[in-house]
């Protein structure tokens, strides 16, 4: 038990980040298209498709954090002073963001303001969680189970390489949700951009996951040795495939295909992130078992989670479907 | 400069939670407002209630969004800037806030959506439940977080193993000894903090002569519930209190200004503490009345400052003038719910200006009485940020003082901003009043009202000089 439970969390925490970075990942992407809309009107339509949702989409951020608290406080405890800056931006961003959603429909002459709160504070968020997705994957500097580096330390050519494709991605991913849930200008207009977009997002997993072998000898250790090369080879090949469809379906009318093939291509890039960094919790040093709360803990979160989760489940999948249908023009719940 | 990271990192939790405990507080109380709103609406009919219901709601979507926020960054916060803190107390405060995400936030953040968005999709009934179950969410969430506060206040329920808390029982630590009486207390400083704020909208709009009808049922729900809760609320508190004296003598001894613990303590109502001469300057006080207050006996003696360790002691100036702040407030809303009370039993209300003027300037006394009353639990609890078992000093994370004094200069500004554009933009929905739409461009629900009606009520409330 003392062994699975951590196993068991750091699985749970990576369901949570994963459900965060598709949900708020598609939010986000509208607010970083948000500047390429020719009118206010597409706008408008652009914002309504997600209003009903960003707040729940947001709360799995809360559990991803909270939950690396309840399960992993050592790790908590490091990640989060290692990655200061860009945690506290990446907040300060969401703020901006989140309030532009319901101060946007109340201001009149100050609208413009809170459409560039709404794209600048999505596009900041969006390339700060990159960066602190970079500074973990790259390792912290670790003594006595204490964060022990400086305050910039994250700040590498590879961080600033994962910020700049999560902002591309979010913007695929939300040109996608655009598709499926738009009509008229905006969905023609979305096509056109995730089609520009899916090339360029496919070029970046190619360079971070060239580049991490190659700069982090544990990495490459874990992907290229035998057997391991084997077992793990379906995991680009499965890629490369569901980037095919999803190229193909952009390409032709589907209008469901594309978002749920770019969620798959998240799912895949975040597994192979997960694979080239397991057991570490906090790269280089910090397992899961050596970061674990104490194992009452997690128990009782465990039933938590095993209860609760899917009420939570249920009636957000309820309020997806309340929602469902497409967005036309000047049609708003407000 | 010679930053001191600690002296920096409160400062910057002091106004990060500051700034968002103003948002709960009246959310938890506006969601159960319109909650019941509805529910008279979908018994009485009365098409008031559905007016005001959207009306409410529209002010309710800008706070909640403050509110979420301002919230997502106070989760991180523990373990960006108290980093060590997360660290000690993670086992036993992890789990109340995981429960506090599953049961409460997903819950609220969920139904807002039907609740906000959902006036033309789903049934009258529906929306009714949404309601209801955001407002079951936010005192949900407030269950959880005072559970883990109280635990920092009063930890029960665990053991020291290699420097962190480990738990025992969970009931003992979720149930600690000071959490019934705090969850109470918040939970109705939340529900009169909204009556107060929709008692002086009601009253704004009868003085401006606009909306009557729905500023009458506004001031009769609020006087109702201020006129009934605030009293409970004293007694609440002064429960509270005791429970402080058994739990945290330092504290009272603090809130009090009580240095001697050998002589019965006056009850100071005014002085300047000086914390260094330990002893009070300018005092007013009544002899042995803090005594038989906190002892109920004229001889009754409790601690006094100075039987702590000068590094044990709470600071004196925060707790003493916080409490006196909410004491006062709360007596103001006692008054302000008898007297509406009369008034409206005399069926003079809506006439006498002399109530509604001043009471159209109180929608900020509720926050203020919280602030306060944090104020005094929280800097009463120092040094220690988890009771006897952590100090403030030793739970900062190995951030630069540099990186703090960035920050919070940041979170200075970017609140700063939406703070104001958040009244700034509430103030105008209030200014637009129940009736008209607050979406200009998209507005496809027809307004009830002429919208110039609602322009010139804007004129005359801002003429009014509110």
């Amino acid at each position: 038990m003392e062994w699975y439970l951590p196993v068991i969390w750091s699985l749970i925490i990576a369901v949570a980040v994963v459900m965060y970075v598709v949900l708020d990942g598609f939010d986000l992407g509208i607010g970083i298209l948000f500047p390429f809309a020719k009118q206010e009107r597409a706008r408008d339509q652009m914002m309504n498709t997600v209003a009903p949702f960003w707040d729940g989409n947001e709360t799995w951020l809360v559990l991803g954090g909270g939950g690396l608290w309840v399960a992993f406080p050592k790790a908590y405890a490091v990640v989060m002073p290692a990655l200061y800056l860009p945690i506290i931006i990446m907040l300060l961003a969401l703020v901006f963001r989140g309030v532009a959603f319901e101060f946007r429909w109340v201001a009149l002459s100050s609208r413009r303001w809170w459409n560039l709160a709404f794209s600048g504070g999505s596009t900041l968020a969006a390339f700060c969680q990159g960066v602190v997705l970079g500074g973990l994957v790259q390792g912290i500097n670790v003594q006595n189970g204490q964060f022990a580096g400086g305050t910039f330390d994250w700040a590498t050519p590879f961080a600033f390489l994962c910020g700049i494709s999560v902002v591309c991605g979010y913007a695929l991913l939300g040109s996608t949700w655009l598709i499926m849930k738009t009509d008229g200008a905006v969905a023609i207009q979305a096509r056109k951009t995730a089609l520009l977009l899916l090339p360029v997002v496919l070029g970046f997993m190619a360079l971070v996951s060239l580049w991490t072998p190659l700069a982090f000898d544990r990495i490459a250790q874990r992907w290229f040795v035998m057997p391991n090369i084997f077992y793990l080879a379906p995991v680009p090949v499965v890629t490369a495939a569901v980037a095919y469809l999803v190229w193909r379906g952009l390409k032709g009318t589907a209008e469901y295909a594309p978002f749920f093939g770019c969620i798959a291509l998240f799912v895949l890039g975040f597994l192979g992130l997960g694979i080239s960094t397991f057991p570490y919790l906090v790269p280089p040093s910090l397992t899961v078992w050596q970061t674990a709360a104490a194992a009452p803990s997690q128990v009782l979160m465990l039933f938590g989670v095993i209860f609760l989760l899917p009420v939570v489940l249920g009636y957000i999948v309820f309020v997806y479907w309340l929602f469902r249908g497409k967005v036309r023009e000047g049609e708003g719940y407000h | 400069m010679d930053l001191d990271p600690v002296v920096l990192a409160r400062l910057q939790f002091a106004f990060t939670v500051s700034f968002h405990i103003i948002f709960p507080s009246f959310t938890i109380g506006l969601s159960a407002f319109i909650a019941t709103l509805e529910l008279l609406w979908i018994k009485t009919d009365r098409d008031v209630f559905h007016r005001l219901s959207r009306f409410w709601t529209k002010i309710f979507a800008v706070s909640f969004a403050m509110g979420v926020v301002s919230g997502i960054v106070l989760s991180y916060q523990f373990g960006t800037n108290w980093s060590r803190f997360s660290e000690v107390t993670g086992s036993v405060i992890g789990p109340l806030i995981g429960f506090e995400v599953l049961t409460a936030f997903f819950l609220e953040a969920t139904f807002l959506g039907v609740m906000l968005f959902g006036w033309n999709r789903v049934p009258r009934w529906l929306h009714v439940l949404a309601c209801v179950m955001v407002a079951v969410g936010t005192a949900m969430s407030a269950f959880w977080i005072l559970s883990a506060n109280s635990w920092m206040q009063t930890p029960t329920g665990y053991e020291m193993r290699d420097g962190l808390a480990y738990p025992l029982d969970w009931i003992e630590i979720i149930f600690n000894p000071s959490f019934l009486h705090r969850l109470p207390h918040m939970l109705l400083a939340a529900y009169l903090t909204t009556s107060l704020v929709v008692l002086a909208v009601g009253a704004r709009y009868l003085l401006a002569g606009k909306f009557t009808e729905e500023a009458r049922v506004m001031m009769q729900m609020a006087i109702g519930m201020l006129a009934i809760v605030a009293p409970i609320q004293a007694y609440v508190g002064d429960a509270h209190g005791l429970n402080t004296a058994k739990y945290q003598p330092a504290k009272i001894a603090a809130i009090e200004a009580h240095w001697d613990g050998s002589k019965p303590a006056p009850l100071v109502l005014f002085a300047w503490p000086d914390e260094k001469a330990e002893k009070n300057l300018f005092e007013i006080s009544i002899p042995r009345g803090a005594s038989l207050m906190i002892t109920h006996s004229l001889d009754g003696l409790f601690p006094g400052l100075k039987d702590f360790a000068p590094n044990d002691r709470p600071p004196v100036i925060g707790p003493f003038f916080g409490f006196r702040a909410m004491v006062g407030i709360g007596v103001l809303m006692i008054l302000f719910g008898w007297v509406g009370a009369f008034l409206l039993y005399k069926r003079k209300l809506y006439e006498s200006r002399w109530y509604l003027y001043p009471a159209h300037l109180a929608w900020p006394l509720g926050f203020l009485a919280i602030l306060s009353g944090w104020i005094v639990t929280e800097q009463g609890r120092q040094p220690w940020v988890a009771y006897n078992i952590l100090r403030t000093a030793d739970a900062i994370s190995p951030v630069s003082a540099g990186a703090v004094a960035f920050t919070l200069i940041l979170f200075v500004i970017v609140y700063g901003i939406i703070f104001s554009m958040g009244i700034y933009y509430i103030n105008r929905l209030i200014v637009k009043g129940p009736g008209g739409s607050a979406i200009a461009p998209s507005g496809n629900d027809t307004p009830s009202r002429p919208i110039a009606a609602a322009h010139e009520a804007g004129r005359e409330a801002i003429a009014s000089g509110s």
